[in-house]
């Protein structure tokens, strides 16, 4: 599964993208930010205002509690500020 | 046809909206321009990123929505991206149709939508050689708000 970061996420953590395999146990969008988490000390600091942080699944935006079902790239990044 | 772009180089405004001239009877456009002050600081420069593939799609269903709203001849959304310094054009949204009305609506509707539904990311750099992400604003969600039709 490819996970992709974006703005200060994409800062605090050091670089753009992970490639990993989740463990069957992390089901769910917050699941998997929750698993990420535990990464490294980087990933924690990128990840620790859990609740300025939006995600994509497959490049759809969706809520945290949505299934991860087969999405094969799923994103993280702050509110969007475009325009 | 509704056009969108997103690249980092700069756009021609006025030829823009010449080109959705044809058989309009009225053409509305809105450009956004990279202010030179941030929170009384100095701005040295805007830095936009954005989410590749997403950014297209998300400025299509955009687009989308505003041809089915409004009554709309065309529409076009160019955004662009990376490193732009105070004065430099940010993004532009225009609209043609048979009247004014419509225009001028579905313009307002896609600036809006622009900055709360579209993956772009701002960092404001200032001169002091520090920088920052550009938080959401609670009045862009509020603008956003009111284009959102009431439930039943």
């Amino acid at each position: 599964m490819k996970i992709l970061y974006f703005a200060w996420l994409r800062e605090r953590i050091g670089y753009a993208e992970d490639t990993i395999d989740p463990p069957a146990s992390v089901t769910t969008v917050a699941a998997l930010a929750e698993f990420l988490a535990g990464l490294s000390p980087a990933h924690a600091r990128a990840f620790a205002d859990r609740g300025m942080i939006k995600a994509a699944l497959d490049q759809q935006f969706v809520p945290p509690e949505t299934p991860l079902g087969n999405a094969r790239e799923v994103a993280f990044f702050p509110p969007f500020t475009g325009g | 046809m509704p056009r969108v772009i997103v690249a980092a180089a700069d756009f021609d405004p006025g030829a823009e909206l010449a080109r959705l001239e044809a058989g309009a009877g009225a053409v509305s456009g809105f450009v956004g321009i990279v202010r030179g002050e941030s929170q009384g600081r100095t701005l040295a420069a805007l830095t936009l990123e954005h989410y590749p593939g997403m950014t297209e799609q998300a400025l299509a269903a955009m687009a989308g929505t505003a041809m089915t709203r409004w009554r709309l001849l065309d529409c076009l959304i160019i955004h662009r991206i990376g490193r732009l310094e105070p004065g430099a054009r940010i993004v532009l949204a225009a609209t043609a149709s048979a009247h004014r009305g419509d225009a001028l609506e579905a313009t307002a509707f896609l600036i809006d939508w622009l900055k709360t539904d579209a993956p772009f990311w701002k960092r404001e750099d200032f001169i002091d050689g520090h920088s920052e992400w550009v938080a959401p604003r609670d009045a862009d969600h509020a603008a956003r708000a009111r284009w959102v039709l009431s439930g039943p």
